[in-house]
């Protein structure tokens, strides 16, 4: 029996066709991975099935009977529950009351709390999600948020769950959780949709997987009969390379160094604490740590968005801890000094989501010339800019002056780099360079990576995917509660020995 | 298809106004010649339901309209900008008369009676600082006489011999109420004293309310105001406190309405009786524009009103006083400096 | 795509326009009044005759420039609802000059608008100055810097700008009017003045300030995310300030030509005039842009204007065209038109399915 027929689905937006004659089929009791890259057309097909889209043409069958889904509540009443990239919990509401928030049970007017929190407890303990009910979702982690919204689409009695790009925002041992948590789904009769660009994840828990290109579908194989390489080439529509080919390092000259600094967070707490830091010109130093263990006060010090509490940094020799600003902000002298910035949340610092891809790209030197002449913005020298980038930098746009929020993650992504990484500085900070992103477009971002390096640039990494960190990493320090406490060779050192350290066991004393 | 759909919506509604329009045009032109003395009235930004100014003058025009079958039209004023195109309103449908009541409207009549020359203007309580156009008629009251008489009753009448005065916005005009008042106590009782104070405002009415509260409380036993609306707050004070120990004086028209225990009586200045007689005269070719028209005892446009809480020897004192204010024996004060050189 | 979001606001601020004229429409009948005479009378009472028009258009210039004032002010992220007192001050400011100075015509008035422009942007530095560097919301400074300038500006008319007390100031010198004869002439007379000229003049200011300068780039920059633009480098805190400042200029212009144009001296007000409110609703209508504000200053100034004419000849209260004008706010704010469209795409889909 199949659980979801869509046929013939047709989207259009102006300038772009998102799904161009879709055929999808889910079988009851499956997980069925959608592939593609950013941009792909994956998350527009899911939300037709969810009803925040009408498609312009095809029709859709749940259960081998024809709908026409309206909106998100008749998808819930069609049992289609999703489980959102982006969660929509209410930070100081409890579990329970976000749980039942738009559908709360009443008895005689009254929303029945004790009955509400027992029920969840029950599918909790059913699918072994282990959430407690009682708690605060602004105390609980991410990933256990997203095993509230997760019991959210079982608590409206969903039997068809849709995952948009689930973990992304995971942790790697989070991610395992996840996993086994969708195998017990699977297991109690629901079935699963699963929209994903990570090959390992279809690999380990996917029964088939539907590749989707450009607004088409490419193919939809058993995962049994295919491997990663080859799924990869389908996506992509070409040979994917996922090693990292580059030649050893040639380090010259130190770019940047930072010594004993001190950074304190809003409350006074000291998050980087005397830490010491070379990077050198021509190597790619990675920055390996758990989340929070101040990587990115380091950054927001050295880059000038954060003050300084004590310790000296230096950009070519030239201490730039307490530049003065005289003319601009110290950010901007730091910038003009000789650093790029790809920052960790693109959508926070890295972009104006409601500029157009244009001004994006003078971010940071719109007012040099020639953007800017007197108190005047050359629109047409910004333009002409824009679209060199684009062009260079594969970003995917229907226009230069299309908005950045419409775009998706990839394209920002790559839009950013470029900005960065054109203005060829000596220094580039990458934090999360490749965070969401598909193996295309994450291949693509490596090589450039590696390229600056290669024209004798300085490089610093910061990543939370090992992977990323061992396979690009010239040199790698462990970063663990505001201090490097050691460095290894990505050559010769091994994930335990990674994962050791950056669980705060200082080398000296593991080996 | 969808654009279309709405575009045709949106054609079809402007389509129905300027239809709707075009068809009011034709039926209004008809109405222009109609014979007749045409009067318009133009109100502040009191409304015509103020209870007080605006109100008894449309009283007047409504006995012009019943009396000498004249046309009336009122135009409320919701802004201090609508007093210019209200009054051009009216003067281009060529009004015979158009009135303005209030002292608001003295910086605008000017303006708008240059302009149409050939239509009437009256303004009461104003005499546009003496420079009054051809083709206006500006009616003033000598409100401190009447005031003067209100003093009489209050200063008769207090037990604490303790007397308040609350005015509005602190102006000539109501100088010359609060002058006249106190001319009228001291005359009456020597020993009484007079309490001042100014709400800042003609339609503040809590202002009023907390204004008459703390007189009461510091003994005064009787309040006169000259406040417009702010007096309203002095009648829903004096409701609350003992009948027969506190007592307001109401202004403009009887206002013992608001308080019928507690009213010892009204300065009435009849607006009413003024823009009827002047638009009578006016009608009747009789009267001279260009000038300023003072009203008083003598033209019936002043009074105390009528009130079963003045006791017959109050009564009697306050009509000797009357008699001796339009006989001229007394000249009642209309400054604060006449009124220290009074008596 | 940019293209098709603007067609949609235009859309959605016309669809909400019709809507709110049927809601008042409805409140019409139900209130007993013949709605169509109503409308009749609020169109040709504010459009139809030279002096009607003059007036609707003077009554629409200080809309345009408080709506500029608050849109300017929003594209960068910050609430000024202290127009109103802005205005007031601005309007103080260049009355004095009007009255106080001796100058030549046309540089008087010049002086004196520009002196008023100024009033209202130092009066828009505190709350924007606080807001930047202390972080207090600007609504908050910003209602009480209205209720301040209010009162501040009757304590000086009455002790220090009038004769003997008097309720209005005496008027402004002609050689600082805004009013021109070949302007009163052709709209019949009515106060029509220089002051809508210096609206439109504002308006393509602003267009320009903000798409086409490097200030109006990060004062957008920093109206949309104030993180990327402190990741530019750009100074935020001086942003908020300078923002202000120009808001509050647009505010001052608003004030300067109600005194020195409309009305020419001022009185004593126990009340805000509601203008500077005006303009927020005026804004949020347009989009925030600089022409979407001409035009909804234009409806709000015939609705204003109209409204009058529309008792007159009507015989219908003027305070229901304030419901027709919190309709569509209504309609606006709730973006209730792009819900609308939604349900009829939905509609139409299940219907060829």
């Amino acid at each position: 029996m199949n659980a979801v027929e869509m046929i013939g689905i047709t989207k259009r937006f102006p300038g772009i066709v998102a799904n161009d004659n879709i055929h999808l089929t889910v079988k009851k009791g499956e997980i069925h991975a959608l592939l593609g890259e950013n941009g792909a057309g994956k998350s527009t097909l899911m939300n037709i099935l969810f009803g925040l889209y009408q498609p312009d043409e095809g029709e859709i069958r749940i259960h081998e009977k024809k709908v026409t889904i309206t909106g998100p509540t008749m998808a819930n009443k069609l049992g289609i529950g999703m489980v959102h990239q982006h969660f929509m919990l209410v930070q100081p509401f409890t579990v329970t009351e976000n749980i039942i928030l738009g559908d709360e049970r009443t008895s005689s007017g009254f929303i029945d709390y004790k009955k509400a929190e027992q029920e969840i407890q029950k599918l909790s303990d059913q699918y072994g999600l282990k959430v407690n009910p009682r708690a605060k979702i602004a105390d609980i982690s991410v990933g256990m948020q997203q095993r509230v919204e997760i019991l959210k689409t079982l608590y409206r009695g969903a039997e068809i769950i849709i995952f948009d790009e689930p973990t992304a925002v995971l942790t790697p041992q989070e991610i395992d959780e996840l996993m086994a948590i969708m195998r017990n789904l699977v297991k109690e009769g629901k079935t699963i949709i699963f929209i994903t660009h990570k090959l390992k994840e279809i690999m380990s828990v996917c029964d088939r997987v539907t590749i989707i290109r450009r607004g088409k579908v490419i193919d939809t194989v058993n995962v049994a009969d295919t491997n990663e390489n080859q799924l990869a080439a389908l996506m992509v529509g070409r040979e994917v390379s996922f090693e990292v080919i580059k030649e050893e390092a040639k380090p010259t000259r130190t770019v940047l160094e930072v010594k004993n600094l001190v950074v304190e967070d809003q409350r006074g707490v000291p998050v980087v604490n005397g830490l010491d830091l070379e990077v050198r010109a021509g190597e790619i130093v990675g920055i390996a740590g758990v989340d929070g263990n101040g990587q990115s006060e380091l950054i927001e010090a050295i880059t000038g968005l954060m003050p300084i509490k004590q310790g000296k940094i230096s950009l070519n020799g030239k201490n730039v801890a307490h530049l003065k600003a005289d003319k601009g902000t110290r950010a901007r002298r730091i910038t003009e000094a000789g650093v790029g910035h790809i920052p960790e949340d693109r959508h926070k610092r890295g972009l104006v989501l409601d500029f157009g891809i244009n001004e994006n790209m003078v971010l940071q030197n719109y007012y040099q010339s020639p953007f800017s002449k007197g108190w005047t913005i050359q629109y047409d020298e910004v333009n002409k800019y824009a679209n060199r980038l684009i062009e260079e930098f594969d970003v995917r746009t229907p226009s230069h002056e299309t908005l950045a929020r419409s775009l998706s993650g990839g394209n920002q992504q790559k839009a950013i780099i470029a900005r960065e990484i054109d203005r060829n500085p000596d220094l580039l900070i990458a934090a999360q360079p490749t965070r969401g992103l598909d193996v295309g477009a994450i291949e693509f971002i490596h090589r450039r990576i590696v390229e600056h390096r290669d024209k004798g640039k300085a490089v610093l990494l910061v990543s939370f995917e090992l992977d990323e960190i061992l396979k690009l990493s010239d040199r790698i320090a462990v970063i663990y509660e505001g201090k490097i406490i050691g460095w290894v060779d990505p050559k010769t050192t091994t994930e335990e020995e990674l994962g050791l350290l950056m669980a705060g066991r200082a080398k000296k004393e593991g080996q | 298809m969808k654009k279309r759909a709405w575009l045709s919506l949106l054609l079809s509604s402007v389509l129905v106004l300027a239809v709707g329009c075009s068809g009011q045009k034709g039926a209004e032109g008809g109405g222009d010649k109609a014979a007749g003395f045409k009067l318009g009235l133009v109100t502040d930004t009191g409304g015509l339901n103020d209870q007080s100014f605006n109100q008894i003058s449309w009283e007047g025009a409504k006995r012009a309209q019943k009396e000498l079958g004249v046309d009336i039209q009122p135009l409320e004023s919701k802004r201090d900008d609508d007093y210019i195109p209200n009054l051009t309103k009216f003067a281009r449908e060529k009004r015979d008369i158009i009135w303005a009541t209030g002292f608001k409207f003295e910086k605008v009549i000017p303006e708008v009676a240059e302009q149409f020359p050939n239509v009437h203007f009256g303004i009461v309580d104003s005499n546009l600082g003496g420079k009054i156009p051809k083709n206006v008629v500006a009616v003033t009251f000598k409100e401190h006489e009447g005031s003067f008489l209100a003093g009489v009753a209050a200063a008769l009448t207090t037990k604490t011999n303790k007397i308040g005065f609350i005015g509005g916005i602190s102006s000539p005009l109501i100088k010359k109420f609060e002058s006249g008042f106190r001319a009228g106590v001291k005359a009456a009782n020597p020993k009484a004293q007079v309490t001042v104070a100014y709400a800042e405002s003609f339609n503040d009415v809590t202002k009023g309310r907390s204004l008459a509260k703390n007189m009461y409380n510091s003994g005064i036993d009787v309040i006169y105001h000259a406040a417009g609306g702010v007096g309203k707050g002095l009648f829903d004070e004096v409701k609350t406190r003992d009948k027969g120990k506190y007592w307001a004086i109401g202004v403009d028209m009887d206002q013992s309405g608001l308080a019928p225990d507690h009213t010892l009586t009204s300065m009435v200045k009849r607006v009413d009786t003024a823009i009827f007689n002047i638009t009578k005269d006016l009608k009747e070719k009789k009267l001279e524009t260009g000038k300023e028209v003072q009203l008083g005892f003598k033209e019936n446009a002043l009074d105390l009103a009528k009130s079963q809480h003045l006791k017959p020897d109050v009564m009697k004192k306050i009509e000797e006083y009357k008699q001796k204010i339009i006989n001229g024996e007394i000249k009642v004060p209309k400054t604060e400096a006449e009124l220290a050189s009074f008596k | 795509m940019s293209q098709l979001n603007k067609q949609s606001t235009i859309v959605t601020a016309l669809i909400s326009i019709f809507l709110g004229i049927v809601v008042g429409a409805i409140a019409m009948q139900l209130a007993g009044y013949n709605a169509i005479t109503a409308y009749q009378a609020l169109f040709q009472g504010s459009l139809f005759q030279a002096f009607d028009l003059g007036e609707t258009i003077r009554t629409t210039t200080p809309l345009i420039l408080a709506g500029l004032s608050v849109a300017i002010a929003f594209r960068t992220g910050l609430f000024n609802i202290g127009v109103e007192g802005q205005m007031i001050i601005a309007q103080l400011s260049a009355l004095i000059v009007g009255i106080k100075l001796n100058l030549p015509p046309g540089l008087h008035a010049i002086v004196a608008v520009l002196v008023g422009g100024i009033a209202g942007a130092l009066w828009a530095f505190l709350p924007g100055f606080l807001k930047a560097v202390r972080g207090v919301h600007e609504v908050i400074i910003c209602i009480m810097m209205n209720f301040i300038a209010l009162y501040l500006s009757n304590v000086l008319i009455r002790n220090w700008l009038t004769e003997s007390g008097a309720d209005s100031t005496p008027k402004i010198s002609p050689n600082a009017s805004l009013r021109v004869d070949f302007l009163s002439e052709m709209f019949d007379h009515s106060r029509i003045h220089l002051g809508i000229v210096i609206a439109l003049l504002m308006a393509f200011v602003m267009y320009y300030l903000l798409w086409r300068t490097k200030l109006g780039y990060e004062l957008r920059a920093v109206g949309y995310n104030p993180y990327a633009a402190e990741y530019a480098g750009m100074n935020v805190k001086r942003n908020i300030i300078v923002s202000m400042l120009i808001s509050g200029f647009f505010a001052g212009l608003a004030g300067a030509g109600e005194v020195l144009g409309t009305h020419g001296y001022i009185a004593i007000q126990s009340a805000f005039t509601g203008i500077g409110f005006d303009g927020i609703a005026v804004a949020l209508l347009g989009a925030n842009t600089p022409i979407g504000v001409i035009f909804s200053a234009l409806l709000f100034g015939v609705l204003t204007y109209g409204s009058q004419n529309m008792e007159h000849m009507a015989q219908v209260p003027p305070e229901l065209i304030r419901v027709v004008v919190a309709a569509i706010i209504f309609f606006v704010a709730a973006n209730i038109s792009g819900k609308l469209l939604d349900v009829v795409k939905t509609k139409r889909r299940a219907k060829e399915s």
